[in-house]
């Protein structure tokens, strides 16, 4: 069997007193769509600024395109690509500019380079506002111009995280079936977090379900729900994560430690 | 054997053409930036101004009366490298602005080296700051001042050049170290003022207590300022040998360590 592309093997992550990441274990595979779902504050952005080399773990191994994210930062940087959760942009740089800068900084041959940029922002919609500076441009635009970046290069494995928080639904369907479409031609490993179900659900070859920073279910969506005995994920999810309302701080660990225990069996 | 030696070949040069290019564009960003918040160019260059007129004349009669001679020949070497103090500084502290906004991920995440971020970053704020310190340079020449060599114009420029590396390295240092802006205040007060002050800008070195004239010796600026003296003024004191060589050690020193404490940075 071929080596998984991403492992995560006991990921832990504090923050001073908060576990943000609480002794994670998974696999990705190669060519997989792979999902994090959960609620905010779940550890989701914590685990894949681990895994782009961002934040060093606490504790835990992880390796991206078989190489280790503590000692061969480099080569993990060189596999792959990301769209971040928070804004990422040179707000004093024009659309352009923004693409041009990734696209050198990527190696990207100039050749193919302005072709590609062109596309991808009128893919986005943005090609008619691409020497405006970014300032002046709407969360939506600066959104959608970050995902155009995000696509620029085509590399091993392509992190999206929340990629469209805040997007209408029009636009999120038309990424996606362009970031489905890359997995298929290209064999783009991909992997995402979202807390929108149907869009796990949707999208994802595999999911797995965090919460409080450990991961209580993984599987393909028809496992999950399988096994919670319910028919949707919207279900399973509840289920799993339990019924509060999450702000970032609010500390509903004993009722998630129960169902945790379901899961674990 | 030879078909290997061709494919290695392109191997480097492609290798080395990205590495220049991921420098370039860096260095080009810091530019670009620079030339378009006007309001940032024409806010540093009022400070050294306002010194330059106000101490230029309001002290100029004591400084000559004491017989130190032409006080605007002396200070304006010293008013030229506060603007690039002051530019390079803060070029290298943006970094904590970038990381506020988020650019810094971007940057982070790239398969490029921290050290070619470093040299990129630190080559396109130096090079501001340069531009800072020449206009500096232009202005003083209506207010009265006179380069005592047009030949040495090129020289000056160079340590002007070293001058706002230095800076701006040390300012890359700084901001990798702090966690957001509120040290800002703390640093301009107990870093760059007394580094200032402290460099022989505004009066001469000789004769200060003891542990002042140490701290003045570890003040880079110190070289930097002898250096513009020298070149502008024919007034060195160190000699320009001794101030070009001590002044590239510590810009070396001070790359190396920005360039190490940017690489442990995490965001
Ligand atoms: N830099 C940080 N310093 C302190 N706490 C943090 C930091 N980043 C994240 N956290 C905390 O870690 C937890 C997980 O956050 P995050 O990974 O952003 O969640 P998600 O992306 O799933 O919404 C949250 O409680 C958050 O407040
Ligand atoms: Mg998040």
């Amino acid at each position: 069997m071929e080596r998984p592309i991403i492992e995560v093997k006991n990921l832990v992550r504090k923050f001073d007193e908060l576990i943000a990441v609480n002794d994670v274990s998974f696999d990705v595979k190669k060519g997989e769509i792979f999902a994090f779902l959960g609620p905010n504050g779940a550890g989701k952005s914590t685990t894949i600024k681990i895994l782009t080399t961002l934040l060093n773990p606490t504790y835990g191994s992880v390796r991206v395109n078989g190489f280790d994210v503590v000692n061969n930062e480099d080569d993990v940087r060189h596999s792959f690509g990301i769209v971040f959760q928070d804004p990422s942009l040179d707000d004093e740089l024009t659309a352009w500019e923004n693409m041009e800068f990734h696209g050198v900084l990527y190696g990207v041959p100039k050749a193919i380079r302005n072709s590609k940029i062109e596309e991808l922002m009128k893919f986005v919609e943005l090609w008619d506002r691409k020497d405006e500076i970014v300032k002046n441009f709407s969360g939506g635009m600066k959104r959608r111009l970050e995902i155009a970046r995000g696509l620029l290069h085509h590399p091993k494995i392509l992190f999206l995280d929340e990629p469209t928080l805040g997007l209408d639904p029009q636009t999120r369907n038309h990424i996606w079936s362009y970031v489905e479409n890359l997995n298929k031609t290209e064999g783009l490993t991909i992997f995402f977090s979202t807390h929108y179900i149907e869009e796990a659900e949707r999208i994802a070859h595999r999911v797995a379900v965090i919460d409080h920073g450990v991961i209580v279910a993984s599987g393909t969506p028809e496992e999950l729900k399988a096994r919670s005995g319910v028919d949707s994920l919207e279900d399973a999810f509840l289920k799993l994560t339990g019924k509060d309302i999450r702000d970032e701080n609010a500390d509903g660990s004993g009722n998630f430690r129960m169902h945790n225990r379901v899961w674990r069996r | 054997m030879q078909m290997g030696q061709v494919i290695l070949e392109c191997i480097t040069a492609y290798g080395a053409d990205n590495f220049m290019n991921a420098i370039y564009i860096l260095w080009l960003r810091q530019l670009k930036r620079y030339f378009r918040s006007k309001s940032r160019m024409v806010g540093s260059l009022g400070q050294p101004i306002l010194f330059l007129v106000a101490l230029g004349f309001g002290f100029g009669p004591i400084f000559e009366k004491a017989g130190a001679g032409n006080y605007l020949q002396f200070i304006t070497p010293g008013i030229i490298a506060m603007g690039i103090l002051f530019t390079a500084v803060f070029t290298g502290i943006e970094i904590i602005w970038d990381r506020q906004f988020g650019f810094l991920k971007e940057t982070m995440v790239a398969p490029v080296s921290r050290l070619q971020i470093m040299i990129g970053r630190t080559l396109g704020g130096a090079t501001v700051a340069t531009i800072q310190g020449v206009i500096v340079f232009c202005l003083t020449l209506f207010v009265g001042f006179r380069p005592v060599s047009i030949a040495m114009i090129p020289v000056a420029i160079f340590f002007m050049f070293l001058i706002a590396l230095a800076f701006t390295a040390l300012g890359t240092a700084i901001a990798s170290v702090l966690d957001d802006m509120q040290g800002f205040q703390l640093i301009m007060n107990f870093v760059v003022m007394p580094t200032f002050f402290l460099s022989g800008a505004l009066f001469p070195l000789q004769g200060l207590p003891g542990p002042i004239e140490l701290i003045a010796n570890l003040d880079p600026l110190t070289y930097g300022i002898d250096g513009l003296r020298g070149a502008l003024s024919n007034a060195s004191h160190l000699g320009l040998h001794t101030d070009l060589l001590v002044l590239l050690s510590m810009v070396t020193a001070l790359v190396i360590a920005g360039s190490y404490l940017f690489s442990k940075m995490e965001i």
